[in-house]
């Protein structure tokens, strides 16, 4: 059932997540609201981390992460395994349903202005979406242990966004810098400073 | 039976080649399917990731599906698209695994405590890029700001917002006679 749960959930996903990897998180977060016990909000932070830090598009890898954890719940290693084949496909399979039938009109899918008018509003739309998810999960990161109170408030982790924001946006020489590399400075500093 | 493998192999490699999002993806194939399988012109290949991205689905997959499609047919298309995930189910499959395995250790959860907030800093600055391409205008800013207010404090899904910006933009440009 749990499989069958999975699979649908990752179908309406690919379904309706338009332009590309980050456009899934806010699925996965609509997904962690409904089914809590699947993983947290805090997984799925790591989970981001984790698809953009490893080989293979960013949305199939957090497809394959959140199938993993899920099926992880119902037994040993195997239905892990299981869990994360089952949700990949399901991501996957509205692709291939489409991109088979805009192969069979192609020519004029892509100038005709319908489709072209349904994009002038997705493509703001989409963004919003990705950036309604951020500020959520920017909000969990900013205030430990779901309190809002001064006392839960994590400087150490503003501090750190805000010096990362200047290494990926104003300084030329790391801007350009693959985020491998933010990733893996900011678990070093996570750990140094206790984060 | 041959081709169905090269094809599976030629996208298990761009699978394990594409670090990060879809457009990470585009020099591999074309140094892969253009240049050295010869599976299509450079520019059905821009032709075919230009459709990727605005079809639903990660952008990678859908390209996958396209040339396998026309290389093979339908078969072509779900072995290309097994093949560019299929490094993905490997690899997160053992780090899931991995990491599950230490996550209870403190020195651990520390890490990834630094981690979390350079993904927050990751997705402000994709939404920054995202923006200056998809915001063009006040209709598009509009529709950017009420989205982004109406998926943080309704409990709508994704998908109603989805549904109805495409309909707005359907609306929005034709009646204003500008598609």
């Amino acid at each position: 059932m749990t499989y069958l749960l999975l699979f649908w959930e990752f179908f309406k996903t690919g379904l309706f997540a338009v332009g590309g990897g980050m456009a899934t998180i806010p699925f996965l977060y609509e997904m962690s609201d409904k089914f809590p016990h699947w993983f947290s909000h805090k997984d799925l932070a790591n989970m981001i981390a984790v698809s953009e830090s490893t080989p293979g598009p960013i949305g199939v890898n957090m497809a394959t992460y959140v199938g993993f954890l899920t099926g992880g719940d119902l037994g040993t290693v195997a239905y892990s395994i299981l869990g994360a084949v089952i949700s990949t496909l399901g991501l996957v399979t509205p692709s291939i349903i489409v991109i088979l039938i805009v192969t069979a009109i192609l020519k004029s899918f892509k100038n005709n202005k319908y489709v072209k008018s349904a994009f002038y509003g997705l493509r703001p739309a989409s963004t919003g979406l990705i950036a309604s998810a951020g500020l959520s999960v920017l909000f969990a990161n900013m205030f430990l242990d779901d309190k809002i109170s001064l006392s839960a408030f994590n400087y150490k982790g503003l501090i750190l966004a805000v010096i990362l924001w200047i290494f990926t946006n104003i300084v030329k020489k790391t801007k350009g810098w693959h985020p491998i590399i933010f990733i893996g400075i900011s678990a070093v500093v996570g750990m140094i400073f206790s984060m | 039976m041959k081709e169905l493998f090269d094809l599976f192999f030629t996208f298990a490699k761009v699978g394990v080649m594409t670090f990060g999002g879809g457009y990470a993806m585009l020099p591999i194939l074309q140094r892969e399917v253009v240049d050295n399988k010869k599976w299509a012109t450079e520019e059905e290949l821009v032709d075919y990731f230009a459709i990727g991205q605005c079809t639903p689905g990660v952008i990678a997959v859908n390209t996958a599906t396209f040339v396998g499609n026309s290389k093979k047919g339908v078969l072509g298309g779900i072995v290309a698209t097994l093949g560019v995930v299929f490094p993905s189910l490997i690899i997160i499959s053992l780090l899931a695994g991995v990491i599950e395995a230490f996550s209870h250790l403190e020195i651990v959860q520390h890490a990834f405590g630094g981690v979390r907030i350079c993904v927050c800093v990751l997705i402000i600055n994709a939404v920054v890029k995202l923006f200056k391409k998809s915001v063009l205008d006040v209709k598009t800013l509009i529709i950017f700001i009420l989205i982004t207010l109406g998926s943080t404090f309704t409990p709508l899904s994704p998908i109603i917002f989805i549904l109805l910006s495409a309909i707005c933009g359907i609306a929005l440009t034709i009646k204003g006679g500008k598609a």
